[in-house]
């Protein structure tokens, strides 16, 4: 009952500090326009912000003021705002290099990129990097088992960590540091492909429809549709089902490629299909047409060409949403099998540990490290893609 | 008839089309396994002449097609088939299947499960949706002021975390270190109303995030697109107040676009659903078909299949229907 | 009366006005002022991206989003109209200054009711109660002529036509009978024999109620019938400014002379085909349709060799559906098309590559006309590959020569993306890729009216030089009639899909013809000031627009 009150009473006071900031607005500035026209709600929202500002520095005086050793439950968001920002500082560091090397364009880009975006390149770049030297980056081999299990993260032989193992281990002994790092290569790479295969599937089916219309159009668009009315979760979940009769293992992970690339390929599809349509008719592809034109140089010199900067986008936005089914069918323990290290796969595997928080906060940080690294990909990812998408809706006007 | 009338109808026509065309694509793929059900339930080990009587038993000698229009049939009348973790091959030589104490059927299984996801599902709408049209209306109204830059990049970021990358922050955060929720939601039938919320909160704070900024960011676009409208500057130009300007011209023209964020976010709940209920072990429809999947228990993952996308089509059906009935150059034809 | 009794109603003093593109603040109006008196109208023209609509909304005190006044300042009766705070200006805005929008069709809110949009300012300013409002909007409807005017306003916008929904909203601005209207091109998007309804209502009600008024249009003829004085601007600059009838009759500055003077192309008269000449193209008895909707009905042409047939009609009239006949896009239902005497494959995937290299089609949008991801010297290059086999530096030399032609210079302009180049450019290149399959018949489809005035000339004088050197036949289809003077030797007259007229351009130019012709003659805007009062002094209000074609 009194933490109601209190939020009642924090929200009384947020609310009169909202009406004094804009009656102080008015009077020091002499009613500049400014603060004679600002609403209340928008005072109120200056309030609220500043009031959540002074909240986080609270928690964070808190974090450091609690001794070691006794439970601090201020610890994570101590870590959430360290990373926050240790990547804002990154973030402008790569994008004030990219202002001053490159070839021209790269830097006008540069010069005009929002933070977010540059976040996003850098990651996407670090990912990259990780997932290509994943063998030489990694200490030691992906399905390597170590006698030592359940080591803590963090490398403080006091607190059960050990130095050789800067993560810890998981249950079996096998290093989480370098599983971590396979992980980059297994679940980003495997998503990837997936993506590349319906990418090729839908592309080619959407362009097709597009270019020739007709039945073709009426057949292919009414199959998808019909496709498209399972959930492509839900869906994937029964093809592996029936496809686990078949094969086992590793080739239950290339069933899955597979059928994932085959059901994101009808969500390609219908883009492709309407960015081709969109493209299909523009005058220069009816003069092509009247010049006796193939169906080949249509799609491939024609229409390609202008439906790249769409697709690329799409592209980024199919990525996630394949990455993000596969870490979940990863999670439920039908996606990518064992003994290929994958995020989700370890986050299951070690999810138990979070109920430790309290008390070893290191233990903890296992699972959610995996977690958080599907998610700071898809994160770096959509901000690239909001960015590209922003940019060029801001062209047209 | 009216006009309206019709392009409803046609709609409704398409989706029974449409759930008709999945039903077909659930019945192949689950047909298109080796071997047959009689296979899976007795084992590899198994004489054939047990099989074929299992196979007798259960029609399995028919065509393909009338085997799919019988299973259609049973499957409208709400016999959805017995589960295979329940039957084992004594059950069927044993008992048969008018006598009652038999296995339990999947739609007994499925019928309280379904229950409770409606409920998660329930209780996240009743948040989510009037939390994200809020937030999505003021980022419009305030479009590229801190509040709005603020709100993008924590929607987006929810919106690419997976679902149980949300779920063990909300565990970490107000289960464990701060232990105000509890993070497993273990109810059952007969619980109190109460108790039941409680337990149910968690998981819906969950689904909440994942919804709310995906609806919230899909309400700021629309309401932008509306407020850049030639006849929003007209009725600006004709001095009527900023309220005013909102209630009466953006308002009813927005409720479309708005209806089919709700709808399709709605739908996208049923995705999320599933993750979201393995995470906290809410025993919901979600959690039934994974360990369907794992246990290979092809009646219940059949079913359950066609219950999500039997939503899922049904939730886009309703979209469609109320965008049509909402949009006044159908609903006053010429 | 001189008009210079009268007391300043709006005063724009130096104003410099900034759109943002990419983060980066442009100019678009440079240091503009203007006076305006009560009960006066001041023609705005310029071409577009001249910053009309720009210093019209500047003089209510509104900008567009994206858009800021950078210095300067817009004074309303007194009232400092950027100094002042929202609620002042909400107050004047729909009460005392009223704005009549380019496209009535999306300026209606769709989801109210016509008279509900109409009463809504005089209510919530709190002029008239809501009952008064609803019968001035009846009374208005009437003067305006609207059919129905006691019905009308109970339809919603989209149930109204154009022509209609724009009278509509010329009541919906006298509906607090404001002191100024801007008028924001308010008959740009309508056919020519709705237009001059529209103009007529709109001068007559602003007459009647001595409303001052802004006139923003790129049309000279248009803005010699509405307005007083008339101000021209190019490129957010300010060119000259004068009455109505100084400006017409001894324009000053260079830019104003040469838009006047665009008017004067005219080519002379060929004489007539033999008679037993074969045409190069022969259209018979063609009858098509989309689907199940018919469009063309027993369609028949000729165009002989080195001749212009203009093709005239209003939209929906059947000109372009004419054209994709033609092709071969559209495969007609009945009839035939004949090239040289030889008839032609109906669908366009059944001719040989030579019947294809014959027709050859320039169109009206160059934007969507060239591949805007393809250099213009394989735009131009790939029909010389495509049909004349030249390859490598045969093919370059080809299409220098080709750039020569349509007067771009090769060096500098064959590397270029389409989006490098100007609007009458990107045409230029679009004639040249035509030109490149060396045919002897070019469909124009309405290949000046997207341009400004004079860019246009500039290619009616290279279409008609080509047409000189190689002996081309051009269908030549557009809707407005000032072209048509310009180059056409034939003029053939369409609507709702069948041939009304045709015959030479002199005899279409010369009474009498049929009533169609001569209404679509008698709409077009001339330069003359005079020109409206005289028609309808001529004609009476009931026999133009839509009400005469209603009648035939």
């Amino acid at each position: 009952m009194s933490a109601w009150i209190g939020l009642l009473i924090a929200l009384v006071v947020i609310a009169t500090a909202g009406w004094v900031f804009r009656f102080a607005g008015q009077t020091v500035t002499g009613n500049k326009p400014y603060f004679r026209d600002m609403s209340y709600g928008v005072a109120f929202g200056f309030a609220l912000g500043v009031a959540l500002l002074a909240w986080l520095v609270w928690s964070y005086y808190r974090s450091w003021a609690i001794p070691a050793g006794q439970p601090n439950p201020y610890f994570f968001l101590r870590i959430a705002i360290h990373g926050f920002i240790l990547f804002a500082i990154a973030a402008f560091l790569f994008r004030l290099i990219g202002r001053y090397v490159g070839t021209g364009t790269s830097r006008k880009l540069f010069r005009s990129m929002p933070l977010t975006a540059s976040f996003g390149i850098l990651i996407v770049l670090v990912y990259a990097l990780l997932a290509i030297f994943a063998p030489m980056l990694a200490p030691y081999g992906q399905e390597q088992v170590f006698a030592q299990a359940n080591v803590v993260p963090g490398g403080d032989p006091t607190l059960g960590g050990n130095p050789d193992f800067p993560l810890g281990t998981d249950q079996i002994g096998r290093d989480i540091l370098s599983r971590l790092i396979y992980g980059a290569r297994n679940t980003v790479g495997i998503a990837f492909v997936t993506t590349i295969i319906a990418f090729l599937l839908g592309g080619t089916l959407g362009f097709l429809a597009a270019t020739l219309g007709g039945w073709v159009d009426q057949v292919v668009g009414r199959t998808v549709d019909a496709l498209m009315a399972i959930p492509a979760l839900i869906f994937a979940l029964l093809l592996i089902t029936v496809a686990s009769a078949w094969v086992q293992g590793s080739g239950l992970t290339v069933a899955m490629i597979f059928i994932m690339a085959v059901i994101d390929s009808t969500r390609v599809f219908r883009l492709a299909r309407a960015v081709g349509v969109n493209i299909v008719v523009m005058d220069y592809i009816e003069a092509a047409k009247l010049r006796g034109e193939g169906l080949g140089y249509l799609i491939f010199r024609e229409i390609l060409p202008n439906a790249t900067a769409p697709l690329l986008a799409e592209f980024g936005l199919r990525f996630c949403f394949v990455f993000l089914t596969i870490s979940s069918l990863s999670f439920l323990g039908v996606g990518i099998q064992p003994p290929l290290a994958d995020w989700g796969t370890m986050v299951r595997d070690m999810a138990p540990f979070i109920n430790y928080a309290q008390f070893a906060p290191q233990i903890a940080a296992a699972p959610l490290l995996a977690a958080g690294a599907i998610a700071l990909l898809t994160v770096a990812v959509n901000f690239v893609v909001d960015w590209m998408l922003h940019k060029s809706s801001g062209l047209k006007e | 008839m009216h006009p309206v009338l019709k392009i409803v109808i046609q709609r409704l026509l398409l989706g029974l089309l449409t759930l008709l065309a999945v039903s077909i694509i659930i019945f192949v793929a689950v047909n298109s396994l080796p071997g047959d059900f009689a296979q899976a339930i007795l084992g590899q080990s198994a004489t054939p002449e047990a099989v074929a009587a299992i196979r007798r038993d259960l029609g399995l000698d028919q065509p393909a097609v009338t085997r799919y229009f019988q299973w259609l049939g049973d499957m409208l009348t709400g016999n959805l088939g017995i589960s295979f973790a329940q039957a084992n091959f004594a059950s069927f030589v044993g008992t048969s299947a008018e006598s009652g104490s038999g296995p339990v059927t999947v739609a007994q299984q499925i019928a309280p499960r379904f229950e409770n996801t409606m409920f998660l599902a329930g209780v996240t709408a009743v948040i989510a949706v009037p939390m994200s049209l809020t937030l999505g209306i003021l980022a419009a109204l305030f479009r590229n002021s801190v509040f709005d830059r603020t709100a993008n990049i924590a929607s987006l970021s929810a919106v690419s975390s997976p679902e149980f990358f949300l779920a063990y922050i909300l565990i970490l955060f107000l289960a464990v270190l701060h232990p105000i929720l509890p993070s497993l939601s273990n109810i059952y039938e007969g619980m109190p109303f109460g108790e039941r919320l409680y337990r149910t909160l968690l998981p819906a704070l969950t689904l909440t995030l994942v919804v709310t900024a995906q609806m919230m960011r899909m309400t700021r676009a629309a309401i932008i697109n509306l407020l850049a409208s030639p006849y929003i500057e007209m009725a600006r130009l004709k001095g009527i107040s900023p309220m005013r300007v909102i209630v009466k011209h953006a308002l009813p023209n927005a409720l479309a676009p708005i209806i089919n964020v709700i709808a399709l976010n709605l739908a996208y709940l049923i995705t999320g659903v599933v993750v979201v209920e393995v995470v906290f072990v809410y025993p919901g429809i979600g959690q039934l078909f994974v360990d369907s999947v794992k246990n290979r228990d092809i009646p219940v993952v059949q079913a359950c299949c066609l219950i999500f996308a039997g939503a899922y089509i049904l939730l886009n059906l309703m979209a469609d229907v109320l965008s049509i009935l909402s949009n006044p150059r159908l609903r006053h034809p010429k | 009366m001189s008009e210079t009794d009268k007391p300043v109603l709006v005063e724009i003093k130096d104003i410099w006005i900034e759109g943002r593109s990419d983060e980066e603040w442009l100019p678009i109006i440079n240091g503009a002022s203007l006076t305006l008196r009560k009960g006066e109208v001041l023609g705005l023209i310029g071409e577009s991206g001249a910053g009309k609509s720009t210093l019209g909304l500047a003089a209510m005190g509104y900008t567009r989003d994206g858009v800021r006044i950078k210095s300067g300042s817009v004074t309303f009766d007194g009232v400092d109209l950027i100094a002042a705070s929202a609620a002042t200006k909400r107050d004047l805005l729909g009460k005392r200054i009223a704005y009549v929008a380019q496209s009535a069709a999306a300026s209606f809110n769709p989801a109210h009711k016509l008279i509900d949009q109409h009463v809504e300012a005089p209510v919530q300013h709190h002029v008239t109660s809501k009952s008064e409002a609803t019968d001035d909007g009846i009374e208005l409807y009437r003067r305006l002529r609207l059919p129905n005017p006691d019905e009308i306003g109970f339809r919603y916008p989209h149930q109204v036509s154009g022509g209609q929904l724009q009278r509509a909203m010329t009541a919906m601005a006298m509906s607090c009978r404001p002191d100024l209207i801007i008028f924001d091109e308010p008959t740009t998007a309508l056919d020519v024999t709705t237009q001059i309804e529209v103009l007529a209502a709109i001068r007559d009600i602003v007459e009647q109620f001595d409303t001052a008024a802004i006139y923003i249009t790129h049309d000279l003829a248009v803005v010699a019938q509405m307005a007083d004085r008339i101000k021209v601007l190019l490129k957010g600059d300010e060119v000259e400014e004068a009455d109505t009838r100084v400006m017409l009759e001894s324009p000053k500055d260079d830019y104003t002379k040469s838009l006047w003077a665009v008017r004067s192309f005219e080519r002379p008269a060929k004489p007539a085909p033999a008679v037993d000449a074969t045409p190069v193209v022969s259209v018979q008895n063609i009858t098509a349709a989309y689907g199940k909707l018919p469009v063309l009905h027993d369609v028949s042409f000729d165009i002989h060799a080195g001749r212009t047939v203009a093709v005239v009609g209003e939209s929906g009239s059947g000109k372009s559906t004419t054209a994709r006949v033609i092709t071969g896009l559209l495969p007609q239902l009945e009839g035939v098309v004949e090239f040289k005497g030889e008839a032609l494959p109906a669908d366009y995937h059944k001719r040989d590559r030579m019947q294809l290299r014959q027709a050859q089609m320039i169109y009206q949008m160059a934007d969507t006309a060239l591949n805007p991801r393809k250099p213009i010297g394989e735009i131009i290059g790939r029909p010389v590959e495509f049909y004349m086999g030249l390859r490598g530096r045969k093919k370059r030399e080809r299409v220098r020569e080709l750039l020569n032609e349509i007067e771009l210079e090769p060096d500098q302009f064959i590397d270029r993306l389409p989006s490098e180049l100007s609007g009458g450019q990107k045409q230029r290149v679009g004639i040249a890729r035509a030109l490149a399959a060396e045919p002897e018949f070019i469909i124009c489809d309405e290949v000046t009216s997207a341009l400004d005035q004079l860019v246009a000339e500039g290619i009616l004088r290279l279409l008609a030089r080509l047409q000189d050197e190689r002996g081309l036949s051009y269908m030549f289809i557009t809707h407005d009639l000032a072209t048509v003077n310009a180059i056409a030797d034939e003029v053939v007259v369409m609507k709702d899909g069948r041939v009304v007229e045709q015959g030479p351009k002199a005899d279409m130019f010369r009474p009498p013809h049929h009533p169609y012709t001569d209404l679509l003659l008698s709409s077009v805007p001339e330069m003359d000031p005079d020109w409206l009062t005289d028609l309808l002094a001529e004609r009476g209000v009931e026999n133009i627009g839509d009400a005469a074609v209603d009648k035939m």
